[in-house]
């Protein structure tokens, strides 16, 4: 395992300064992909980017080429919709992609519309990112106006329209069926699944696609220089680089893209040119993989590499590339609870077992933490975890819609199996005892 | 105050257009009452009902459902510290409390003077830029005890309005799509929608 010397495909333009405008895209060989997709029929098209083999950039890993083909033929219309709702705490990537590479992102987005045969798009970005929207809303602007976007593309034909949407603060919104809840106006709950799978009831009940910011703009890069030198970077199961928040009690936390499956967790916590270690020469406590739904990892983790198959198959996941580093000082109760109240939060109350059982975890975790839990709240929050999530298994089941209430549970079980004795200790001595 | 003035609702009717169907335009529209108020009102959401074609009270069920809509008045500056786990490594529950300190707030309350409301919040997506804060969503990263106290002395003196709006304003641009450049097709062959 190792600090690869792969190529940035994504993060290229991130040092460039005028890389959010046309001019400075363009420089730098943008458009390019869309001029070359647009000789081509959508179905080569759609065949390169199957060919790439790339998982959804978003947390659950999906082939985007796969789901592309999900779409019925002959069904229109059909719509693109880009998931720029990044909220999953530990996750800090798509904004960066939005503010600093927005046409990249666009290119990505139209040659998709094209390869699905969709006439209209909506960029949907969280509420709480207006310097993206400002970045993307100038980008869309330069890019109708050089006739990249609208009617008759580059003399193709084919026609597309772009919409900037925003959000307005809701985490759930992140999860595919809620987005095209909010996108119709309505407040952000999920959908069941069946009957309501986007690329057949999406978008004003239409076939859809939803995908994530960094997906799409992985797409110029693959239609330039094809699936096959995509799929040749990373491992056979995990193919390409990925971008990687690095946060918490490390020396350089930072924004980094990494080649998959052959770096692993200990070169990017570890490698000079990543993390540079734990700070203050500390040793590790834990660390969170993939966001904050992600059960945690420890110290015999590390040397797994970043690959989808691997993670999964450890009991976790790396879900949004998000890595959270807690050091041999951390709080282990008082940091899963961070977790939870965030959950507990963001629960958006279709689901009775979500809606309670968050909430139950966060009151449990909360007096625990401020030294008045009881000695039956270990049993308690692991059964209050098991209805929410039964056996608290992984992949975990549910008794919800969506993942979100599952996700509570990640921190807590992880927590109370490696660090019983910190919970057993809160409670004997009435105090947290790393104060 | 309340109701949207006459540039908003030509605005409102030029975003309602970009929609195959028309209550895509209701979180759009809730943005452009705050931004023109500081906050939505009662009377905001009639007003948008009435663009919509819907009831009040399925505006005001969108509208309580997202937590950027203030339904009553906030602060000129709206000061978000995130104290989200990878925050809470960083030093962000530290930088909370002096923010708390700084303002003399608690969180979730308001200066007398109406200059700033103080909110504790959840992941901003800038993780690794920890201890950090958004003052009207705007990033302030890896932001020191030293420079909060004078980010809010220049707020205070009324500087920075270059930098940050006032509360409810949040893109400075806007799409625009000239009508030869749209072919307008999204919606079309879309059946007609239940009412």
């Amino acid at each position: 395992m190792a600090v690869t010397d792969a190529p940035k495909l994504i993060t290229a333009r991130f040092d460039q300064e005028d890389a959010h405008t046309l001019a400075g895209y363009e420089s730098s060989g943008g458009y390019t992909a869309l001029r070359k997709a647009l000789g081509s029929a959508p179905d080569a098209v759609l065949a390169e980017v199957k060919a790439a083999n790339i998982q959804g950039r978003g947390g659950a890993g999906f082939p985007a080429g796969t789901k592309w083909g999900f779409l019925p033929p002959d069904v229109s219309p059909r719509y693109l919709v880009v998931n720029g709702d990044e909220s999953e705490p530990g996750t800090y990537k798509d904004r960066l992609l939005l503010e600093r590479d927005p046409h990249q992102l666009i290119e990505g987005v139209l040659i998709a519309s094209y390869a699905i045969a969709a006439n209209q798009a909506f960029i949907y970005i969280r509420g709480e990112m207006p310097f993206a929207h400002e970045r993307v809303a100038a980008a869309l602007n330069e890019a109708y106006a050089a006739g990249y976007i609208g009617r008759d593309i580059m003399g193709s034909g084919w026609s597309l329209d772009v919409v900037l949407h925003w959000g307005a603060g809701a985490y759930i919104v992140g999860e595919e069926t809620a987005l095209i809840e909010s996108l119709e106006g309505n407040r952000g709950m999920p959908r069941l699944k069946p009957p309501f799978f986007p690329a057949v009831k999406g978008l004003y009940m239409q076939p859809t696609i939803v995908n994530n910011v960094e997906t799409l703009s992985n797409v110029p890069w693959i239609v330039n220089n094809g699936g096959a030198a995509f799929a040749a970077l990373g491992t056979d199961e995990s193919a390409g680089t990925r971008i990687f928040a690095l946060s918490g009690h490390v020396r350089r936390p930072g924004v980094y893209e990494v080649e998959m499956g052959k770096t692993t967790f200990r070169d990017l916590i570890e490698a000079p040119v990543y993390g540079g270690g734990i700070r203050n020469g500390r040793g590790l406590k834990a660390f969170i993989p993939g966001g904050a739904s992600a059960p945690w990892f420890y110290e015999e983790h590390l040397d797994l590499p970043l690959s989808k198959a691997t993670v999964d198959k450890a009991g976790s996941m790396l879900g949004s590339g998000a890595v959270v580093v807690m050091d041999e000082t951390t709080c282990p109760v008082r940091a899963a609870l961070r977790v939870v109240r965030f959950f507990a939060h963001e629960s958006c109350g279709k689901c009775t077992p979500c809606r309670e059982g968050t909430n139950w975890l966060e009151k449990i975790m909360h007096r625990i933490e401020e030294g008045t839990g009881r000695a039956d709240d270990l049993d308690l929050l692991l059964d209050v975890s098991d209805n929410l999530s039964p056996g608290i298994a992984w992949p975990p089941r549910q008794t919800t819609i969506c993942p979100l209430g599952p996700s509570a549970v990640s921190p807590v079980a992880s927590s109370i199996r490696r660090f019983r004795d910190d919970y057993v200790a809160h409670i004997d001595q009435g105090r947290c005892t790393h104060d | 105050m309340g109701r949207l003035n006459a540039g908003n609702v030509a605005l409102a009717h030029e975003i309602i257009g970009r929609y195959p169907r028309t209550k895509s335009a209701l979180i759009p529209l809730l943005h452009l009452a705050q931004e023109q108020d500081g906050w939505v009102s009662d009377e905001a959401m009639v007003h948008i009902a009435e663009l919509l074609d819907l009831t009040p009270s399925e505006v005001l069920g969108t509208c309580s459902f997202y937590e950027m809509f203030k339904r009553e008045p906030v602060g000129r500056y709206l000061v978000n510290v995130c104290t989200s786990i990878a925050c809470m490594l960083g030093g962000g529950d530290e930088l909370l409390e002096h923010c708390e300190k700084s303002l003399g707030l608690t969180p979730g309350a308001t200066t007398a003077d109406g200059l700033f409301t103080l909110n504790e919040v959840e992941c901003i997506a800038a993780c690794t830029e920890a201890p950090c804060l958004q003052v009207n969503y705007r990033y302030f990263h890896r932001i020191t005890n030293e420079e909060v106290d004078a980010l809010f002395a220049d707020l205070r003196a009324g500087g920075r309005s270059g930098e940050i709006p006032p509360h409810g304003t949040l893109t400075r641009v806007r799409q625009q799509v000239d009508p030869q450049r749209w072919d307008g097709r999204g919606g079309e062959g879309l059946p007609e929608e239940r009412s």
